[in-house]
């Protein structure tokens, strides 16, 4: 079978300096694969790329064998690649509900005209859309916070919300950035657990950029490393925290703890 | 339910209260004053809805005007009748937005504000120089609104041949506004307006989920500009003559307070807000050359005290709105 990510010789340069260069790895179907990197690696450069939030200098990236870089952001993930954020980026202003529910945007049958007149096929929707909402923020553990403005919850609950909104849209693929930042060692734990369930149980294929090792060891099917924007090694968990070159790329940094 | 009470209440009030008390009273000017709050306030609600996308648009007044001179020109020069103008009014402002649309809807906070305040002087200076528009001295003596009749039968008399055409013009804009604002409400209640405040509160995000920001920014903003261009045909209707000067920058930044003081999370905030700046204004005039000085202090001292509009003091007794 073929991947369903390919990312071929993507490369991104701002003017002079070279954020990622010619990175090449595939995602397969149901994996999940992380990117890491010591800080100023690129990582986030390469994230941006593959959800085509940046415009690629070089190389492309394919989706089920098609070109999805350099396509408007909405339409990579009408396609089916969907990103969340990395810090609070939420809708403030709006329950947990109706974040969730205003993110089931790609799943409406019914036209923007259709919901201004209220017909049949939108007042389905609506109701499809509020029976799903309510389905994934139970799969999340949101139950008791739903009714709340999301401009008042604390920082665990905005990741899970965020990840509510990305899975909301029906993804294939998730591309979930640093979705351990910040967060204590059994906050982390709740998180892993969280996003093995999103592939076990959703069947979604999850591609994340992160820096806390040990949450990166204990939830992925294979490892990407990047440093200076170059693809250093590539292998499962075990492979990665025996390569030299891994080692001496977080060693060399200020960022030592690799957790091994 | 209460909100059907609501609605009944209110067109109860301006469609049979309202002409009462003032054929009661005597006061007829009030229908020239009220007819002027209910056009400006269909305005307004195009500037609302904007505000509504995340943007503040401080340009309306250009679409109000050129609505006007599309209405003016296509009845004295072509020969049409008021009623189709009044939709090709709305229809070419659209459009124009479209096109004006397209680069600036791009920006964002103050930088847009700033552009669309040029709008408005641009909008002026067209007319002035366009022979079209027949430069300053304007289009004048535009006859009265015809009749309009479908099928042989009579919708709405010849204005010209009515006793009170005062009435008239009264019942034809809040009949307007009563449908601008029902548009407006079913938009913000329906799913266009749920990703209207998606837009609002995070674009990227809302690409994120598959939102065409882009498309939707364009969409609401000719929205908002036909809404400008119907209310600028109508007033001209009324006056029976257009200006480069019928609509100016200050027109614009009002049409953005009137928003301001009803109260930006408020669908009919822009309706209230019109109202109470139109009257508040003319009360004052008693006050003589200090008139501008109260009238400016008060409308800071409203900002700081309801910084959400007029409005928002139902939200503070737990009325939801």
């Amino acid at each position: 079978m073929s991947p369903i990510i390919e990312v071929r010789g993507v490369t991104k340069r701002y003017g002079g300096l070279t954020a990622v260069n010619d990175v090449s790895f595939d995602v397969e179907k149901g994996e999940i694969l992380s990117v890491i990197g010591p800080n100023g690696a690129g990582k986030s450069t390469l994230f941006k790329l593959i959800s085509s939030f940046v415009r690629t200098s070089a190389g492309e990236v394919r989706f089920r064998g098609q070109r999805i870089s350099d396509l408007a952001p909405h339409v990579v993930a009408r396609r089916g690649v969907v990103r969340t954020f990395q810090e609070t980026t939420i809708f403030r202003a709006m329950t947990v509900r109706e974040n969730v529910i205003v993110a089931h945007h790609l799943r409406s049958k019914a036209t923007l005209a259709g919901f201004f007149l209220g017909t049949r096929a939108a007042r389905a929707d609506e109701a499809a859309f509020g029976a799903s909402a309510d389905d994934i923020i139970g799969f999340l553990g949101l139950d008791a916070i739903r009714d709340e403005m999301a401009s008042t919850l604390p920082q665990g609950h905005l990741r899970a919300l965020g990840m509510a909104i990305g899975l909301a849209t029906g993804p294939a693929v998730l591309l979930l950035d640093e979705p351990f930042a910040g967060m204590n060692h059994d906050e982390t734990m709740r998180m892993v657990t969280l996003v093995r369930r999103l592939r076990d149980e959703r069947g979604v294929t999850v591609l994340l950029v992160e820096h806390d090792m040990p949450a990166v060891m204990k939830i992925s099917d294979r490892i990407v490393v990047i440093n200076f924007g170059e693809k250093i090694a590539e292998g499962t968990p075990a492979e990665i925290q025996a390569n030299e070159k891994v080692i001496e790329a977080y060693l060399g940094s200020e960022d030592a703890a690799i957790g091994m | 339910m209460r909100s059907i009470l609501g609605v009944t209440a209110f067109l109860l009030a301006v469609f049979v209260a309202v002409p009462w008390l003032i054929a009661v009273s005597g006061r007829w000017d009030f229908y020239y004053t009220l007819t002027s709050v209910a056009l400006l306030s269909i305005a307004s609600a195009g500037v609302w809805l904007t505000f509504y996308i995340g943007r503040i648009n401080i340009g309306q007044g250009a679409y109000a005007l050129a609505g006007g001179y599309v209405s003016a020109v296509l009845i004295t020069k072509a020969g049409f009748g008021f009623w189709l103008t009044l939709p090709l009014a709305g229809l070419f402002c659209a459009g124009l937005s479209v096109l004006i649309g397209l680069p600036i809807l791009r920006l964002r906070g103050v930088y847009f504000a700033m552009v669309t305040l040029v709008l408005t002087e641009v909008m002026r200076l067209t007319a002035l120089a366009l022979p079209v528009t027949n430069g300053a001295k304007g289009i004048t003596s535009i006859p009265l609104p015809g009749e309009l009749s479908v099928f042989g039968l009579v919708l709405i008399p010849d204005f010209a041949s009515l006793e009170n055409p005062k009435l008239a013009f009264y019942l034809m804009a809040v009949t307007l506004m009563v449908l601008c604002y029902g548009a407006l409400y079913r938009i913000v209640h329906s799913r266009l307006g749920h990703l209207c405040r998606s837009l609002q509160q995070n674009e990227e995000l809302a690409a994120s989920i598959g939102v065409n920001t882009a498309w939707l920014r364009i969409l609401a903003y000719s929205i908002s500009s036909f809404f400008g261009g119907i209310a600028g045909a109508s007033f001209v209707a009324i006056s029976q003559s257009v200006y480069p000067s019928s609509f100016q920058v200050a027109d614009s930044v009002n049409f953005m307070l009137n928003c301001f003081l009803g109260g930006l999370g408020f669908v009919f905030g822009p309706m209230l807000g019109t109202l109470v700046l139109y009257f508040g204004w003319d009360l004052l005039f008693t006050t003589g050359r200090y008139q501008l000085l109260i009238y400016s202090s008060l409308l800071i001292v409203l900002m700081l005290v309801l910084p959400n509009g007029v409005l928002s003091l139902l939200d503070r007794k737990g009325v939801r709105r």
